[in-house]
């Protein structure tokens, strides 16, 4: 919305593409997505692409729209327009595919349920309405459980968590589904560092497998060591690429605008130079 | 005495025992339905959906006469009040959906003006039919006074079907009210479920008017489930404590009533699911205010044990009384602060464990480890005993503790 946010470096938006020719080795394609609360825009006229395989941060200011853009391309909050494609289908046909991992902070962790429950969540479409969910369904969740490290909680009640446990538990739930793109919201927001590198060790293996990794991110002193893509935003599209070319002080200075200041730009700056 | 016996086993006449029996079967179709709609903190939802009935009950009335019909055939009223308890839902949800208003201002708004409309029409059927009406006031507050065999087999079957619902869709309500945005992004329509909980809330609604009235059948439906809530850490096993609470608070209300003269059963019913509450509240294991009182103390214990035992350590004097007093009854300590044999053992131990501490805290930088040194965590909760030898060996020997 600021004016930093309508430079040169936007282009290619506003074209829709036919469903038929929706790239499959793209994760995630977006064209044109707006968004909206009330009559003002949260994400605007926004494209991304995501690649099918690897790890990409969403990475903006706060307010630039970027849990928004997840939560559209999901279908869980309407969008005003825009299209959105996940393997090349339409997020209807494609939600056996994806995976969510919503905010921590977003729910009421005094509720009734317990760590295995939770993680039993994300098996929910596969079981459905009377599918026991008992043996391998079990085994299958212990193993997620397992993953992230959490295997001797599972009969904990979740209230009894700290937050970085219940933000495994939660990337536990969603490798319970199984998908080929994970869609994340700050896994890293308020987490204690041997949670970070549990969590960021989870992803990187999924990468290994050949799994698309998109994440909202809000540390920019990580993004050139976890990931290997970049989408800047503020409610528009700033800049999209690969790390090494994309995240430039040029692009945050767009993205942030005098937000950030001048000497934390340098410092990025030099990392950049020092590698 | 004998007539409360009497009532409890069913042995005081035909209308008492159908009373018993259906209050026992709404109760628990009303805990149980009531379950997710609290956990998923809409519970007064349920309260405007009741008072939204009230048109429909006036509004059927008038049109079953209009056709030349008895205006109180139980069935078309029921109808009737299903009909406009629904529009009322509708209207809450459009205005907090579709509107600035928060959903406690389309609450407040559609139970005041469904109810207010309600009372009218109620006002204007006993000014033109006097006569035919009779009974429809009773709704608000419900009454058993004649009631048949066939109010209680509505109740069972229109219970029976929000229990099994419940039952069925309990994955999808439970993801809706824990998550709603998960349950989103994995396709379930979230809307619908909202509107199928608040459905089944209806139903037991609709059924329990004629007994337990519309005034008060909300807290038959909250009150199970917030009760449950202290006795399991499963929304899975809740909703059927909350649907035994409430059977138990139907069938136990309408026995009181039935054994003291002039009792209405509705109120008596929600006061006894009130002092199962109370009851909950206080003396439940986990959750219950005792429980957590008692768990304050024992934990209040152990700081100032081990303040007490490390202040023994360094030596330096114990200035709480409260700390004393505790070293001094549990023998470590005189009443002076001198340590006793005993008292120095264990501050050795904890000193020495402090020590080990700051080993650990050296050789494991890992935050999920080390971030459990708060003092009172056994370091051998965190560390295996190789680790601890370990430790031990790189601390060297041990060091005699001088007496104090």
């Amino acid at each position: 919305m600021s004016r930093m946010a309508q430079p040169t470096i936007a282009t290619d938006h506003g074209h829709s593409i036919d469903p038929a020719r929706a790239p499959r080795d793209t994760a995630l394609a977006i064209h044109g997505l707006t968004v909206s609360y009330g009559e003002k825009p949260a994400v605007f006229s926004v494209d991304a692409a995501f690649k099918a395989k690897g790890m990409s941060a969403i990475v903006g200011p706060n307010g630039a729209g970027k849990s928004t853009l997840l939560k559209a391309a999901l279908g869980v909050i309407p969008r005003l327009s825009g299209e959105v494609y996940v393997f090349g289908e339409t997020i209807r046909d494609a939600r056996a595919r994806v995976a969510y991992v919503p905010q921590s902070a977003s729910v009421d962790w005094d509720f009734p349920t317990t760590v295995m429950d939770v993680v039993q969540m994300g098996l929910y479409r596969k079981v459905g309405l009377l599918g026991r969910l008992s043996g391998p369904v079990r085994a299958q969740a212990r193993e997620c459980l397992d993953r992230v490290g959490m295997a001797d909680f599972a009969n904990r009640q979740i209230g009894q968590l700290s937050g970085g446990q219940q933000q495994r538990v939660f990337l536990a739930r969603a490798l319970a589904q199984d998908a080929d793109l994970y869609l994340l919201d700050e896994p890293f927001a308020g987490v204690d560092a041997a949670t970070e590198r549990a969590i960021i060790g989870v992803l990187k293996s999924l990468k290994d497998e050949g799994k698309a990794v998109v994440a909202v991110h809000h540390d920019l002193a990580t993004v050139r060591d976890y990931f290997d893509h970049v989408f800047l935003i503020n409610v528009r599209r700033i800049a999209e690429g690969p790390v090494e070319t994309t995240f430039t002080t040029e692009h945050l200075q767009a993205t942030y605008g005098g937000r950030l200041a001048a000497t934390h730009l340098d410092e990025l700056a030099v990392a950049d130079g020092a590698r | 005495m004998n007539l409360f016996l009497d009532a409890l086993f069913l042995q005081a006449g035909y209308n008492a025992a159908l009373v018993a029996i259906g209050a026992g079967l709404l109760g628990f179709a009303a805990g149980a339905s009531g379950t997710f709609p609290f956990l998923r903190k809409r519970a007064l939802i349920s309260d405007a959906v009741a008072h939204a009935t009230l048109p429909g009950v006036g509004l059927a009335f008038v049109i079953m006469v209009a056709l030349g019909g008895d205006g109180r055939s139980l069935v078309g009223l029921l109808a009737g009040s299903a009909a406009t308890a629904w529009i009322g839902l509708l209207v809450i949800e459009w205005i907090a959906r579709r509107t600035r208003l928060a959903e406690d201002a389309a609450i407040g708004a559609v139970l005041g003006v469904f109810f207010g409309v309600g009372i009218v029409l109620l006002t204007v059927i006993q000014s033109m039919s006097a006569g035919r009406q009779a009974g429809l006031e009773s709704f608000l507050l419900g009454s058993t006074a004649g009631m048949l065999l066939q109010d209680a087999v509505v109740i069972a079957i229109g219970g029976s079907l929000a229990v099994f619902t419940t039952w069925l869709m309990r994955r999808p309500m439970t993801l809706v009210a824990f998550d709603s945005d998960y349950a989103a992004s994995m396709g379930y329509d979230v809307r619908r479920v909202d509107l199928l909980m608040m459905a089944l809330v209806m139903s037991v609604t609709v059924v329990g008017l004629k007994l337990v009235g519309l005034i008060l059948i909300v807290a038959m439906l909250i009150i199970p489930a917030v009760a449950a809530r202290f006795w399991t850490d499963r929304s899975s096993r809740m909703i059927w404590i909350a649907g035994g609470i409430g059977g138990a608070s139907g069938y136990l209300g309408a026995v009181f009533s039935a054994s003291a003269p002039a009792m209405p059963t509705g109120p008596i019913i929600v006061l006894v699911a009130a002092a199962i509450f109370i009851f909950s509240l206080l003396f439940a294991p986990e959750r219950g205010v005792l429980a957590a009182i008692v768990r304050h103390r024992r934990f209040q214990v152990r700081v100032h044990r081990l303040q007490g035992l490390l202040a023994l350590a360094a030596e330096h004097p114990i200035r709480e009384a409260y700390t004393l007093r505790l070293l001094a009854r549990e023998g470590l300590a005189r009443p002076d602060g001198v340590p006793t044999n005993a008292g120095r053992a264990q501050a050795a131990k904890i000193a020495r464990d402090e020590r080990r501490w700051d080993v650990a805290r050296e050789v494991y930088q890992d935050a999920g480890l080390t971030g459990r040194y708060d003092g009172l965590t056994p370091i051998e909760d965190v560390f295996t005993s190789d680790e601890i030898a370990d430790f031990d060996h790189r601390l060297g020997p041990p060091v005699a503790v001088e007496s104090g």
